[in-house]
Protein backbone atom coordinates (compact mmCIF):
# COMPACT_ATOMS: atom_id res chain seq x y z
CA UNK A 1 0.00 0.00 0.00
CA UNK A 2 1.41 3.04 -1.12
CA UNK A 3 -1.06 5.81 0.04
CA UNK A 4 -2.01 5.28 3.97
CA UNK A 5 -6.13 5.12 4.21
CA UNK A 6 -7.98 6.37 6.71
CA UNK A 7 -11.76 5.45 6.30
CA UNK A 8 -14.59 3.74 8.16
CA UNK A 9 -16.74 2.06 5.33
CA UNK A 10 -20.74 0.81 6.27
CA UNK A 11 -21.07 -2.10 3.74
CA UNK A 12 -24.49 -3.68 2.45
CA UNK A 13 -25.14 -7.10 0.61
CA UNK A 14 -27.86 -8.34 -0.21
CA UNK A 15 -27.29 -10.07 -3.71
CA UNK A 16 -28.85 -13.24 -3.14
CA UNK A 17 -30.48 -15.02 0.35
CA UNK A 18 -28.78 -13.15 3.42
CA UNK A 19 -29.36 -9.49 4.48
CA UNK A 20 -26.12 -8.19 5.55
CA UNK A 21 -24.57 -5.22 7.06
CA UNK A 22 -20.89 -4.44 7.98
CA UNK A 23 -18.62 -1.74 9.52
CA UNK A 24 -14.67 -1.73 8.22
CA UNK A 25 -11.80 0.66 9.39
CA UNK A 26 -9.42 1.37 6.37
CA UNK A 27 -10.15 -1.06 4.17
CA UNK A 28 -9.27 -4.54 6.85
CA UNK A 29 -10.00 -4.00 10.25
CA UNK A 30 -13.63 -6.02 10.71
CA UNK A 31 -15.65 -3.23 13.27
CA UNK A 32 -18.92 -5.39 12.63
CA UNK A 33 -20.40 -8.05 11.04
CA UNK A 34 -24.28 -8.67 10.60
CA UNK A 35 -25.84 -11.70 8.49
CA UNK A 36 -29.48 -12.02 8.45
CA UNK A 37 -29.62 -15.49 6.73
CA UNK A 38 -32.81 -16.74 5.02
CA UNK A 39 -31.57 -20.42 4.68
CA UNK A 40 -34.56 -21.90 6.51
CA UNK A 41 -37.16 -19.95 4.71
CA UNK A 42 -36.22 -21.25 1.85
CA UNK A 43 -35.17 -25.18 2.22
CA UNK A 44 -38.69 -26.34 2.35
CA UNK A 45 -38.00 -24.79 -1.53
CA UNK A 46 -35.56 -26.65 -2.30
CA UNK A 47 -33.53 -23.58 -3.05
CA UNK A 48 -34.02 -19.39 -3.44
CA UNK A 49 -36.67 -17.96 -4.69
CA UNK A 50 -35.94 -14.70 -5.52
CA UNK A 51 -39.55 -12.89 -4.82
CA UNK A 52 -39.27 -14.51 -0.95
CA UNK A 53 -35.68 -13.05 -0.77
CA UNK A 54 -36.30 -9.70 -1.86
CA UNK A 55 -39.49 -9.59 0.76
CA UNK A 56 -37.39 -10.96 3.49
CA UNK A 57 -34.97 -8.19 2.65
CA UNK A 58 -37.33 -5.37 2.88
CA UNK A 59 -38.15 -6.12 6.10
CA UNK A 60 -34.65 -7.07 7.73
CA UNK A 61 -32.52 -4.29 5.89
CA UNK A 62 -32.56 -1.46 8.19
CA UNK A 63 -32.38 -3.50 11.82
CA UNK A 64 -29.24 -5.26 10.30
CA UNK A 65 -27.66 -1.71 9.12
CA UNK A 66 -28.59 -0.51 12.86
CA UNK A 67 -26.99 -3.89 14.53
CA UNK A 68 -23.79 -3.31 12.29
CA UNK A 69 -22.98 0.69 13.31
CA UNK A 70 -24.51 -0.49 17.05
CA UNK A 71 -21.98 -3.28 17.29
CA UNK A 72 -18.73 -1.47 15.47
CA UNK A 73 -19.90 1.29 17.87
CA UNK A 74 -20.09 4.19 15.50
CA UNK A 75 -22.62 6.59 14.20
CA UNK A 76 -23.38 7.48 11.11
CA UNK A 77 -21.99 10.56 11.27
CA UNK A 78 -18.42 9.03 11.68
CA UNK A 79 -18.82 6.96 8.17
CA UNK A 80 -16.78 8.38 5.28
CA UNK A 81 -18.60 5.82 2.94
CA UNK A 82 -21.60 3.68 2.40
CA UNK A 83 -20.76 0.88 -0.01
CA UNK A 84 -23.68 -1.57 -1.56
CA UNK A 85 -23.49 -4.51 -3.74
CA UNK A 86 -24.59 -3.41 -7.21
CA UNK A 87 -24.41 -6.70 -8.97
CA UNK A 88 -24.15 -9.28 -9.84
CA UNK A 89 -26.87 -11.24 -8.35
CA UNK A 90 -30.79 -11.57 -8.23
CA UNK A 91 -32.25 -8.24 -9.46
CA UNK A 92 -35.51 -7.79 -7.28
CA UNK A 93 -32.74 -8.63 -3.83
CA UNK A 94 -29.85 -6.23 -5.27
CA UNK A 95 -32.36 -3.34 -5.64
CA UNK A 96 -33.55 -3.77 -2.17
CA UNK A 97 -29.73 -2.68 -0.62
CA UNK A 98 -29.10 -0.45 -3.44
CA UNK A 99 -32.50 1.55 -2.60
CA UNK A 100 -31.56 1.40 1.18
CA UNK A 101 -27.78 2.42 0.38
CA UNK A 102 -28.73 5.64 -1.38
CA UNK A 103 -31.50 6.87 0.80
CA UNK A 104 -29.55 6.25 3.88
CA UNK A 105 -26.47 8.37 1.16
CA UNK A 106 -28.46 11.17 0.27
CA UNK A 107 -30.66 11.25 4.34
CA UNK A 108 -27.16 11.27 5.70
CA UNK A 109 -24.84 13.06 3.09
CA UNK A 110 -22.23 10.18 3.30
CA UNK A 111 -20.89 9.36 0.24
CA UNK A 112 -22.31 6.13 -1.94
CA UNK A 113 -19.99 3.41 -3.45
CA UNK A 114 -21.22 0.68 -5.87
CA UNK A 115 -19.06 -2.46 -5.01
CA UNK A 116 -19.07 -5.75 -7.32
CA UNK A 117 -19.95 -8.86 -5.55
CA UNK A 118 -17.11 -10.74 -7.00
CA UNK A 119 -14.66 -8.20 -5.87
CA UNK A 120 -15.84 -8.62 -2.50
CA UNK A 121 -15.25 -12.03 -2.19
CA UNK A 122 -12.09 -11.60 -2.62
CA UNK A 123 -11.44 -9.01 -0.29
CA UNK A 124 -12.72 -11.18 2.04
CA UNK A 125 -9.72 -12.59 2.54
CA UNK A 126 -8.19 -9.31 3.64
CA UNK A 127 -10.34 -8.69 7.12
CA UNK A 128 -7.07 -11.54 7.60
CA UNK A 129 -4.42 -10.63 5.98
CA UNK A 130 -3.36 -8.33 3.92
CA UNK A 131 -3.61 -9.00 -0.01
CA UNK A 132 -0.35 -9.53 -1.60
CA UNK A 133 0.09 -8.45 -5.12
CA UNK A 134 -0.20 -9.87 -8.26
CA UNK A 135 -3.00 -12.74 -7.11
CA UNK A 136 -5.07 -14.68 -8.46
CA UNK A 137 -8.39 -15.36 -7.17
CA UNK A 138 -10.81 -18.65 -7.74
CA UNK A 139 -13.88 -17.37 -6.77
CA UNK A 140 -16.79 -20.39 -6.64
CA UNK A 141 -19.99 -20.28 -4.70
CA UNK A 142 -23.69 -21.32 -5.65
CA UNK A 143 -23.68 -18.10 -8.24
CA UNK A 144 -20.17 -17.83 -9.27
CA UNK A 145 -17.25 -19.79 -10.83
CA UNK A 146 -14.53 -17.08 -11.25
CA UNK A 147 -10.70 -16.59 -12.21
CA UNK A 148 -9.66 -12.93 -11.32
CA UNK A 149 -6.22 -11.37 -11.72
CA UNK A 150 -5.69 -8.55 -9.49
CA UNK A 151 -2.30 -6.59 -9.95
CA UNK A 152 -3.04 -4.02 -7.63
CA UNK A 153 -5.53 -3.08 -5.35
CA UNK A 154 -9.18 -2.49 -6.46
CA UNK A 155 -7.47 -3.41 -10.47
CA UNK A 156 -9.77 -6.53 -11.14
CA UNK A 157 -8.97 -8.72 -14.73
CA UNK A 158 -11.70 -11.61 -15.26
CA UNK A 159 -9.48 -14.55 -16.69
CA UNK A 160 -12.10 -17.41 -16.71
CA UNK A 161 -15.52 -17.72 -15.65
CA UNK A 162 -18.59 -21.09 -16.12
CA UNK A 163 -19.91 -20.82 -19.07
CA UNK A 164 -23.05 -22.53 -17.29
CA UNK A 165 -23.92 -23.80 -13.44
CA UNK A 166 -21.39 -22.27 -11.25
CA UNK A 167 -19.32 -24.99 -9.26
CA UNK A 168 -21.82 -24.81 -6.01
CA UNK A 169 -24.92 -24.87 -8.03
CA UNK A 170 -23.55 -28.20 -9.43
CA UNK A 171 -23.47 -29.26 -5.85
CA UNK A 172 -27.08 -28.25 -5.40
CA UNK A 173 -28.41 -29.80 -8.11
CA UNK A 174 -26.48 -33.11 -7.57
CA UNK A 175 -26.98 -33.24 -4.30
CA UNK A 176 -30.98 -33.18 -5.28
CA UNK A 177 -30.88 -35.70 -8.00
CA UNK A 178 -29.48 -37.81 -4.88
CA UNK A 179 -32.50 -37.25 -2.99
CA UNK A 180 -29.95 -35.29 -0.10
CA UNK A 181 -31.58 -32.39 1.68
CA UNK A 182 -30.37 -28.44 0.65
CA UNK A 183 -28.44 -26.75 0.43
CA UNK A 184 -26.69 -29.88 -0.79
CA UNK A 185 -22.60 -28.81 -1.04
CA UNK A 186 -22.10 -30.05 2.81
CA UNK A 187 -23.86 -33.28 2.25
CA UNK A 188 -22.20 -34.28 -0.73
CA UNK A 189 -18.48 -32.95 1.12
CA UNK A 190 -20.19 -35.42 4.13
CA UNK A 191 -20.73 -38.19 2.12
CA UNK A 192 -18.15 -38.38 0.01
CA UNK A 193 -15.60 -39.32 2.95
CA UNK A 194 -17.38 -42.85 2.97
CA UNK A 195 -17.15 -43.19 -0.74
CA UNK A 196 -14.67 -44.36 -2.79
CA UNK A 197 -14.18 -41.38 -6.12
CA UNK A 198 -13.86 -44.66 -8.62
CA UNK A 199 -17.16 -43.89 -10.66
CA UNK A 200 -16.01 -43.10 -14.27
CA UNK A 201 -17.36 -39.44 -14.45
CA UNK A 202 -15.70 -36.63 -17.28
CA UNK A 203 -13.44 -33.68 -16.74
CA UNK A 204 -14.70 -30.89 -18.54
CA UNK A 205 -11.32 -28.85 -19.61
CA UNK A 206 -13.18 -26.96 -22.48
CA UNK A 207 -10.15 -25.43 -25.08
CA UNK A 208 -6.39 -25.97 -24.43
CA UNK A 209 -5.50 -23.45 -21.76
CA UNK A 210 -8.88 -21.99 -21.64
CA UNK A 211 -9.83 -21.13 -18.38
CA UNK A 212 -13.39 -20.95 -18.27
CA UNK A 213 -15.48 -23.94 -16.38
CA UNK A 214 -18.55 -26.04 -17.26
CA UNK A 215 -20.24 -28.12 -15.19
CA UNK A 216 -23.44 -29.15 -16.59
CA UNK A 217 -22.30 -31.57 -18.72
CA UNK A 218 -21.25 -33.09 -15.37
CA UNK A 219 -24.43 -32.59 -13.72
CA UNK A 220 -26.33 -34.27 -16.52
CA UNK A 221 -23.66 -37.77 -16.49
CA UNK A 222 -24.48 -37.95 -12.98
CA UNK A 223 -28.27 -37.90 -13.86
CA UNK A 224 -27.10 -40.69 -16.80
CA UNK A 225 -25.44 -42.84 -14.09
CA UNK A 226 -28.25 -43.30 -11.78
CA UNK A 227 -30.69 -43.63 -14.28
CA UNK A 228 -28.30 -46.32 -16.32
CA UNK A 229 -28.00 -48.19 -13.44
CA UNK A 230 -31.30 -48.11 -12.42
CA UNK A 231 -32.35 -49.50 -15.20
CA UNK A 232 -29.75 -52.53 -15.18
CA UNK A 233 -31.52 -53.14 -11.63
CA UNK A 234 -27.31 -52.14 -10.48
CA UNK A 235 -27.02 -50.02 -6.85
CA UNK A 236 -24.77 -47.24 -7.06
CA UNK A 237 -23.20 -46.09 -3.67
CA UNK A 238 -24.24 -42.99 -2.97
CA UNK A 239 -20.91 -41.90 -1.36
CA UNK A 240 -19.30 -43.31 -4.22
CA UNK A 241 -21.28 -41.01 -6.57
CA UNK A 242 -20.32 -38.03 -4.14
CA UNK A 243 -16.61 -38.82 -4.17
CA UNK A 244 -16.52 -39.18 -7.71
CA UNK A 245 -18.99 -36.38 -8.60
CA UNK A 246 -16.69 -34.12 -6.13
CA UNK A 247 -13.15 -35.26 -7.02
CA UNK A 248 -14.53 -34.50 -10.65
CA UNK A 249 -15.11 -30.61 -10.27
CA UNK A 250 -12.46 -30.50 -7.59
CA UNK A 251 -9.87 -31.52 -10.14
CA UNK A 252 -11.18 -29.43 -12.71
CA UNK A 253 -10.87 -26.29 -10.01
CA UNK A 254 -7.77 -27.22 -8.84
CA UNK A 255 -6.17 -27.19 -12.23
CA UNK A 256 -7.05 -24.25 -13.56
CA UNK A 257 -6.57 -22.57 -10.33
CA UNK A 258 -3.03 -23.49 -10.71
CA UNK A 259 -2.83 -22.89 -14.31
CA UNK A 260 -4.32 -19.56 -13.91
CA UNK A 261 -1.48 -18.59 -11.74
CA UNK A 262 0.96 -19.81 -13.85
CA UNK A 263 0.05 -17.87 -17.37
CA UNK A 264 0.05 -14.64 -14.91
CA UNK A 265 3.39 -15.78 -13.04
CA UNK A 266 2.27 -14.85 -9.73
CA UNK A 267 2.59 -17.11 -6.71
CA UNK A 268 -0.33 -15.93 -4.61
CA UNK A 269 -3.84 -17.76 -4.86
CA UNK A 270 -6.95 -16.64 -3.18
CA UNK A 271 -10.02 -18.81 -2.49
CA UNK A 272 -13.06 -17.55 -2.21
CA UNK A 273 -16.67 -18.15 -2.11
CA UNK A 274 -19.43 -20.62 -0.43
CA UNK A 275 -17.42 -23.75 -2.77
CA UNK A 276 -14.17 -22.75 -0.03
CA UNK A 277 -16.07 -24.47 2.45
CA UNK A 278 -16.06 -27.66 0.76
CA UNK A 279 -13.27 -30.10 2.10
CA UNK A 280 -12.02 -31.94 -0.90
CA UNK A 281 -11.07 -29.27 -2.73
CA UNK A 282 -9.35 -27.03 0.62
CA UNK A 283 -7.27 -30.18 0.82
CA UNK A 284 -6.13 -30.55 -2.67
CA UNK A 285 -5.63 -27.31 -3.58
CA UNK A 286 -3.24 -27.26 -0.33
CA UNK A 287 -1.33 -30.27 -1.14
CA UNK A 288 -1.10 -28.80 -5.26
CA UNK A 289 -0.12 -25.31 -3.86
CA UNK A 290 2.29 -26.45 -2.03
CA UNK A 291 3.95 -28.64 -4.79
CA UNK A 292 3.86 -25.57 -7.21
CA UNK A 293 4.99 -23.15 -4.50
CA UNK A 294 2.19 -20.68 -4.29
CA UNK A 295 1.13 -19.20 -1.11
CA UNK A 296 -2.57 -20.36 -0.79
CA UNK A 297 -5.06 -18.20 0.83
CA UNK A 298 -8.34 -19.18 2.24
CA UNK A 299 -10.19 -16.91 4.61
CA UNK A 300 -12.39 -18.26 7.36
CA UNK A 301 -15.88 -19.57 6.51
CA UNK A 302 -17.74 -16.66 7.71
CA UNK A 303 -15.95 -14.89 5.57
CA UNK A 304 -16.11 -16.95 3.03
CA UNK A 305 -20.07 -17.13 2.21
CA UNK A 306 -21.39 -13.70 1.32
CA UNK A 307 -20.95 -10.93 4.00
CA UNK A 308 -21.26 -7.19 3.79
CA UNK A 309 -17.99 -7.18 5.39
CA UNK A 310 -16.00 -8.17 2.32
CA UNK A 311 -18.13 -5.42 0.23
CA UNK A 312 -16.89 -3.02 3.03
CA UNK A 313 -13.48 -3.91 2.41
CA UNK A 314 -13.90 -3.42 -1.41
CA UNK A 315 -15.61 -0.56 -0.97
CA UNK A 316 -12.88 1.24 1.14
CA UNK A 317 -10.33 0.83 -1.68
CA UNK A 318 -12.85 2.14 -4.23
CA UNK A 319 -12.87 5.34 -1.95
CA UNK A 320 -9.14 5.47 -1.52
CA UNK A 321 -9.58 5.86 -5.54
CA UNK A 322 -12.11 8.24 -5.35
CA UNK A 323 -14.96 6.27 -7.38
CA UNK A 324 -18.10 7.18 -5.82
CA UNK A 325 -21.92 6.69 -7.29
CA UNK A 326 -24.41 9.02 -8.03
CA UNK A 327 -28.16 8.70 -6.47
CA UNK A 328 -28.90 7.10 -10.13
CA UNK A 329 -27.25 4.07 -9.56
CA UNK A 330 -29.03 1.23 -10.61
CA UNK A 331 -28.73 -2.52 -9.65
CA UNK A 332 -27.28 -4.63 -12.06
CA UNK A 333 -27.73 -8.26 -12.15
CA UNK A 334 -24.96 -9.77 -14.52
CA UNK A 335 -22.84 -6.14 -13.85
CA UNK A 336 -19.02 -6.77 -15.44
CA UNK A 337 -15.74 -6.81 -13.27
CA UNK A 338 -13.50 -3.75 -14.48
CA UNK B 1 -44.09 20.44 10.19
CA UNK B 2 -42.48 18.80 6.38
CA UNK B 3 -43.13 15.68 4.98
CA UNK B 4 -42.03 13.81 1.87
CA UNK B 5 -44.07 11.21 0.41
CA UNK B 6 -43.22 8.68 -2.44
CA UNK B 7 -45.06 6.24 -4.19
CA UNK B 8 -43.26 4.20 -6.83
CA UNK B 9 -46.10 0.96 -6.73
CA UNK B 10 -47.04 1.47 -10.58
CA UNK B 11 -45.60 3.23 -13.24
CA UNK B 12 -45.94 6.44 -11.81
CA UNK B 13 -43.12 8.18 -9.92
CA UNK B 14 -44.88 10.71 -7.62
CA UNK B 15 -42.69 12.47 -4.86
CA UNK B 16 -44.05 15.29 -3.02
CA UNK B 17 -43.58 17.52 -0.43
CA UNK B 18 -46.01 18.90 2.36
CA UNK B 19 -46.42 21.14 5.09
CA UNK B 20 -49.35 20.63 7.88
CA UNK B 21 -51.31 19.16 4.49
CA UNK B 22 -50.67 22.01 2.21
CA UNK B 23 -48.73 20.92 -0.45
CA UNK B 24 -45.09 22.94 -1.29
CA UNK B 25 -44.19 20.60 -4.35
CA UNK B 26 -45.38 17.47 -6.26
CA UNK B 27 -42.81 15.53 -9.26
CA UNK B 28 -45.75 13.00 -11.15
CA UNK B 29 -44.19 11.23 -13.97
CA UNK B 30 -45.74 8.35 -16.30
CA UNK B 31 -43.34 6.45 -17.78
CA UNK B 32 -41.73 3.28 -18.39
CA UNK B 33 -38.94 4.31 -16.74
CA UNK B 34 -36.93 2.37 -14.21
CA UNK B 35 -38.09 3.89 -10.56
CA UNK B 36 -34.58 2.40 -8.90
CA UNK B 37 -32.82 5.14 -11.17
CA UNK B 38 -34.67 7.99 -10.88
CA UNK B 39 -36.40 8.00 -7.44
CA UNK B 40 -33.96 9.27 -5.42
CA UNK B 41 -32.32 11.87 -7.91
CA UNK B 42 -36.40 13.20 -7.84
CA UNK B 43 -36.21 13.17 -4.27
CA UNK B 44 -33.16 15.50 -4.48
CA UNK B 45 -33.80 17.45 -6.99
CA UNK B 46 -37.33 18.40 -5.69
CA UNK B 47 -35.80 18.97 -2.17
CA UNK B 48 -33.34 21.51 -3.79
CA UNK B 49 -35.50 22.99 -5.60
CA UNK B 50 -37.52 23.91 -2.16
CA UNK B 51 -34.64 24.86 -0.48
CA UNK B 52 -35.03 21.99 2.03
CA UNK B 53 -32.46 19.53 3.55
CA UNK B 54 -33.38 16.34 4.74
CA UNK B 55 -32.62 17.47 7.99
CA UNK B 56 -35.72 19.58 7.64
CA UNK B 57 -38.18 16.50 7.40
CA UNK B 58 -40.24 15.23 10.31
CA UNK B 59 -41.91 12.21 8.82
CA UNK B 60 -42.13 10.30 5.27
CA UNK B 61 -45.26 8.94 3.71
CA UNK B 62 -45.17 5.94 1.10
CA UNK B 63 -47.64 4.26 -0.93
CA UNK B 64 -47.03 0.75 0.10
CA UNK B 65 -48.56 -1.50 -1.76
CA UNK B 66 -50.29 -3.26 -3.53
CA UNK B 67 -48.96 -2.52 -7.03
CA UNK B 68 -45.84 -3.86 -8.88
CA UNK B 69 -43.65 -6.07 -6.29
CA UNK B 70 -40.52 -4.44 -7.31
CA UNK B 71 -42.11 -1.11 -7.70
CA UNK B 72 -43.65 -1.16 -4.19
CA UNK B 73 -40.31 -2.43 -2.82
CA UNK B 74 -38.06 0.24 -4.50
CA UNK B 75 -40.53 2.75 -3.02
CA UNK B 76 -40.96 1.20 0.83
CA UNK B 77 -36.88 0.21 0.97
CA UNK B 78 -36.05 3.99 -0.19
CA UNK B 79 -38.72 5.40 2.65
CA UNK B 80 -38.47 3.64 5.09
CA UNK B 81 -34.59 3.65 5.36
CA UNK B 82 -34.43 7.70 4.62
CA UNK B 83 -37.16 7.53 8.10
CA UNK B 84 -35.02 5.18 9.92
CA UNK B 85 -31.73 7.01 8.85
CA UNK B 86 -32.91 10.58 9.79
CA UNK B 87 -34.77 9.21 13.11
CA UNK B 88 -38.25 10.17 12.22
CA UNK B 89 -41.06 8.17 11.63
CA UNK B 90 -42.62 6.05 8.71
CA UNK B 91 -46.63 6.17 7.70
CA UNK B 92 -47.53 3.45 4.45
CA UNK B 93 -50.71 3.95 3.38
CA UNK B 94 -52.52 1.93 0.88
CA UNK B 95 -51.74 2.67 -2.62
CA UNK B 96 -55.30 2.33 -3.50
CA UNK B 97 -56.39 4.87 -1.10
CA UNK B 98 -53.92 7.04 -2.41
CA UNK B 99 -55.65 6.07 -6.01
CA UNK B 100 -59.21 6.41 -4.55
CA UNK B 101 -58.28 9.98 -3.07
CA UNK B 102 -58.63 11.23 -7.31
CA UNK B 103 -63.00 10.67 -6.83
CA UNK B 104 -62.40 12.68 -3.45
CA UNK B 105 -65.47 14.95 -5.15
CA UNK B 106 -67.63 11.60 -6.88
CA UNK B 107 -70.97 11.30 -5.14
CA UNK B 108 -71.16 7.56 -4.98
CA UNK B 109 -67.95 5.02 -4.36
CA UNK B 110 -64.90 4.32 -6.06
CA UNK B 111 -63.25 1.48 -7.21
CA UNK B 112 -59.39 1.85 -7.62
CA UNK B 113 -58.06 -0.53 -9.77
CA UNK B 114 -54.66 -2.25 -11.04
CA UNK B 115 -54.17 -4.91 -13.02
CA UNK B 116 -52.45 -7.97 -11.28
CA UNK B 117 -52.44 -10.14 -14.56
CA UNK B 118 -54.86 -13.64 -15.17
CA UNK B 119 -57.73 -11.53 -15.47
CA UNK B 120 -57.06 -10.40 -11.97
CA UNK B 121 -56.95 -7.13 -9.96
CA UNK B 122 -55.58 -5.16 -7.08
CA UNK B 123 -58.69 -3.32 -5.79
CA UNK B 124 -61.19 -2.63 -2.90
CA UNK B 125 -64.45 -0.20 -2.21
CA UNK B 126 -63.62 3.51 -1.43
CA UNK B 127 -66.33 5.86 0.37
CA UNK B 128 -65.66 9.79 0.51
CA UNK B 129 -64.51 10.47 4.33
CA UNK B 130 -63.78 13.61 6.13
CA UNK B 131 -60.23 12.82 6.01
CA UNK B 132 -60.23 11.42 2.97
CA UNK B 133 -61.64 8.30 1.56
CA UNK B 134 -62.48 5.02 3.13
CA UNK B 135 -62.72 1.15 3.12
CA UNK B 136 -65.80 0.25 2.49
CA UNK B 137 -65.31 -3.23 1.23
CA UNK B 138 -61.74 -4.91 1.73
CA UNK B 139 -58.91 -4.63 0.07
CA UNK B 140 -58.25 -8.09 -1.98
CA UNK B 141 -57.24 -9.62 -5.41
CA UNK B 142 -59.65 -10.96 -7.11
CA UNK B 143 -60.65 -11.93 -10.63
CA UNK B 144 -62.48 -8.96 -12.45
CA UNK B 145 -65.83 -10.44 -13.28
CA UNK B 146 -66.51 -11.94 -9.79
CA UNK B 147 -65.38 -8.53 -8.76
CA UNK B 148 -68.11 -6.60 -10.72
CA UNK B 149 -70.53 -9.46 -9.72
CA UNK B 150 -69.96 -8.37 -6.02
CA UNK B 151 -70.65 -4.84 -7.13
CA UNK B 152 -73.78 -4.76 -8.91
CA UNK B 153 -76.97 -2.97 -7.77
CA UNK B 154 -74.80 -0.51 -4.93
CA UNK B 155 -75.28 1.97 -7.26
CA UNK B 156 -73.25 5.39 -8.98
CA UNK B 157 -69.85 3.74 -9.10
CA UNK B 158 -66.18 5.33 -9.75
CA UNK B 159 -63.44 3.53 -11.44
CA UNK B 160 -60.08 4.44 -11.16
CA UNK B 161 -56.72 3.72 -13.00
CA UNK B 162 -55.32 3.36 -16.15
CA UNK B 163 -55.98 -0.58 -15.87
CA UNK B 164 -59.40 0.64 -14.66
CA UNK B 165 -59.97 1.82 -18.87
CA UNK B 166 -58.68 -1.44 -19.77
CA UNK B 167 -61.60 -3.19 -18.66
CA UNK B 168 -63.70 -0.57 -19.50
CA UNK B 169 -66.38 -2.66 -21.49
CA UNK B 170 -66.68 -5.43 -19.31
CA UNK B 171 -67.54 -3.02 -16.45
CA UNK B 172 -70.40 -1.64 -18.69
CA UNK B 173 -71.44 -4.81 -19.07
CA UNK B 174 -71.80 -5.51 -16.25
CA UNK B 175 -72.40 -2.67 -14.58
CA UNK B 176 -74.33 -0.33 -16.81
CA UNK B 177 -75.37 3.62 -15.95
CA UNK B 178 -73.42 2.89 -12.43
CA UNK B 179 -70.29 2.66 -14.01
CA UNK B 180 -68.26 6.25 -13.81
CA UNK B 181 -64.84 6.08 -15.39
CA UNK B 182 -61.97 9.20 -14.43
CA UNK B 183 -60.82 11.49 -16.30
CA UNK B 184 -57.17 10.73 -17.77
CA UNK B 185 -55.62 12.79 -15.01
CA UNK B 186 -57.52 11.08 -12.15
CA UNK B 187 -56.25 7.76 -12.96
CA UNK B 188 -52.71 9.14 -11.99
CA UNK B 189 -51.84 8.55 -8.56
CA UNK B 190 -50.64 11.95 -6.89
CA UNK B 191 -48.30 11.80 -4.36
CA UNK B 192 -49.87 14.81 -2.80
CA UNK B 193 -52.50 12.39 -2.05
CA UNK B 194 -50.50 10.00 -0.15
CA UNK B 195 -49.07 12.85 1.58
CA UNK B 196 -52.56 13.90 2.90
CA UNK B 197 -53.67 10.60 4.05
CA UNK B 198 -51.10 9.63 5.76
CA UNK B 199 -50.91 12.95 7.72
CA UNK B 200 -54.71 12.65 8.62
CA UNK B 201 -53.89 8.98 9.71
CA UNK B 202 -51.07 10.88 11.76
CA UNK B 203 -53.33 13.49 13.47
CA UNK B 204 -56.25 9.95 13.82
CA UNK B 205 -52.55 9.06 15.89
CA UNK B 206 -52.14 6.16 13.98
CA UNK B 207 -49.04 4.40 14.27
CA UNK B 208 -46.20 4.78 12.75
CA UNK B 209 -43.96 1.59 10.40
CA UNK B 210 -42.53 -0.87 12.79
CA UNK B 211 -38.52 -1.67 12.25
CA UNK B 212 -39.02 -4.85 10.53
CA UNK B 213 -42.56 -3.37 8.29
CA UNK B 214 -42.76 -4.23 4.92
CA UNK B 215 -45.11 -3.59 1.82
CA UNK B 216 -48.61 -5.23 1.41
CA UNK B 217 -48.54 -6.95 -1.55
CA UNK B 218 -52.21 -8.56 -0.87
CA UNK B 219 -50.94 -11.80 -2.05
CA UNK B 220 -48.04 -13.99 -1.19
CA UNK B 221 -45.16 -14.71 -2.99
CA UNK B 222 -46.61 -17.49 -5.94
CA UNK B 223 -43.76 -20.22 -4.63
CA UNK B 224 -45.01 -19.67 -1.16
CA UNK B 225 -49.10 -19.92 -1.84
CA UNK B 226 -48.05 -23.45 -4.23
CA UNK B 227 -46.12 -24.64 -0.83
CA UNK B 228 -48.91 -24.22 1.23
CA UNK B 229 -51.50 -25.85 -1.48
CA UNK B 230 -49.30 -28.61 -0.90
CA UNK B 231 -49.62 -28.54 1.99
CA UNK B 232 -53.05 -28.66 2.11
CA UNK B 233 -53.42 -24.85 3.48
CA UNK B 234 -55.31 -23.36 0.83
CA UNK B 235 -52.52 -21.13 -0.09
CA UNK B 236 -54.77 -18.05 1.18
CA UNK B 237 -54.46 -16.07 -2.51
CA UNK B 238 -57.03 -13.53 -1.58
CA UNK B 239 -55.34 -12.68 1.49
CA UNK B 240 -57.55 -9.25 2.66
CA UNK B 241 -55.46 -6.12 3.48
CA UNK B 242 -54.13 -5.67 6.98
CA UNK B 243 -54.16 -2.06 6.66
ZN1 LIG C 1 -21.42 -14.60 -3.35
Amino acid sequence: MSKTMKSLVLGIETSCDETAAAVVEDGYLLKSNVISSQMEIHRRFGGVVPEVASRRHVERVTSIIEQALDEAKVTKEDLSAVAVTQGPGLVGALLIGVSAAKAFSFATGVPLIGVHHIAGHIYASHLVEPLRFPLVSLVASGGHTELIYMPEHNRFERLGRTRDDAAGEAFDKVARVMDLPYPGGPHIDQLAKEGSPHLNLPRSWLEPNSLDFSFSGLKSAVINLLHNSEQRGVKIEKADLAASFQASVVEVLVEKAVRATRMKGVSELVLAGGVSANSALREALAARCQEEGITLRVPPLNLCTDNAAMIAAAGSYRFRDGQFAGLDMNAIANLPLA
Amino acid sequence: MKWLAVDTSTLVLGVAILDEGRLLGEVTTHLHKNHSVRLMPTVARLMEDLDLTPQELEAIAVAGGPGSYTGVRIGYTSAKTMAWSLGIPLYSVSSLAVLAMNGFHFPGEIIPLFDARRDRVYTGLYGMDKGGVSLQLPERVINIDYWLEELKGRGPILFLGEDAIRFKERILHVLGDDAHFGLPVENIPRASALGMLAYTRFQEGAAPEPEDGAPNYLQLAEAEAKWLQKQGNGGEENGASTH
